[in-house]
């Protein structure tokens, strides 16, 4: 497999990373994210690793990129089911991901998506009103 | 004195995967916790990603090594790339030649319980690790 697959789930896109990716495969993920969301408008990206063993400073990297990305974009960006071990070893390696929003599941990181675009729709709502 | 010891060469990305499995699966044999096997991993992920990116590919030698009843894993990663004219910058948290982060080398540093670099200008790099049970 040479694409990690982004599933569209209303104005959200949802990426599960199943894979021991290699540099390049998390490249191609970052590119294909961003150009998903400008294609379908999204609003925010859930991004699960429940099944990464190992987050390395190129995968935090990645990781972090893809929410600043989004953020210009006009999306939020959740990363979801990280590893205890995992979470472990990435803040000792010197990575505590600022910037970047968790949730400990799927279920929990759609309901935080879900509220941003919410909160972000009413902010605008009330801007509409004062002009 | 080494119970077992393999050279892997490290010439892609993919061969920075490999060896990522490689180092599990000797973690794991020792019966390193979960989370010393992730510490493990990721310092190797990062050593074998600078053997190749910084060194011009390379090999990493897996050992698995005994002191008295301590077993460990002793990683060594060499290239013949162009070397580190300043080892104690390079090691400092924060301190990149390119587009990383520059927590490779302080942050694999660590990971582990013990960490050697060594280092000449033109003639590459070696960096030993050693996870101990």
């Amino acid at each position: 497999m040479d694409r990690i697959p982004i599933l569209k789930v209303g104005d959200c896109l949802l990426v599960t990373i199943q894979v021991d990716m290699h540099d390049e495969l998390a490249m191609s993920l970052q590119e294909d994210l961003t150009m998903q969301i400008a294609k379908h408008a999204s609003r925010g990206v859930l991004i699960d690793i429940s099944s990464l063993e190992i987050v390395d400073s190129f995968i935090g990297r990645m990781l972090a990129n893809i929410a600043a990305m989004s953020r210009v974009l006009d999306a939020q960006t959740v990363v979801t089911g990280m590893q205890p071990a995992v979470a472990i070893t990435l803040v000792e390696l010197g990575m505590s991901l600022p910037g970047i929003r968790t949730a400990l599941n799927v279920e929990r990181g759609m309901e935080l998506l879900r509220e941003f675009i919410g909160r972000d729709a009413e902010a605008e709502d009330v801007d509409g009103a004062e002009e | 004195m080494a119970l077992k010891s393999e050279t892997y060469t490290i010439r892609s990305s993919d061969d920075v995967v490999r060896v990522r499995q490689i180092a599990r699966a000797w973690a794991s044999e020792i019966k390193l916790s979960l989370v010393d096997q992730t510490k493990l991993v990721t310092a190797t992920s990062e050593l074998a990603r600078n053997t190749l990116e910084h060194g011009g590919g390379g090999a990493m030698t897996a050992e698995m090594v005994e002191n008295g009843i301590r077993r460990g894993i002793k990683l060594t990663f060499t290239d013949q790339g162009p070397g580190i004219a300043n080892l104690e910058l390079a090691l400092q948290d924060g301190y990149t030649t390119g587009n990383g982060m520059g927590l490779g080398l302080s942050g694999s540093k660590r990971l582990v319980n013990e960490f050697d670099i060594k280092s000449e200008p033109g003639l590459g790099t070696t960096v030993t690790i050693v996870r101990w049970k």
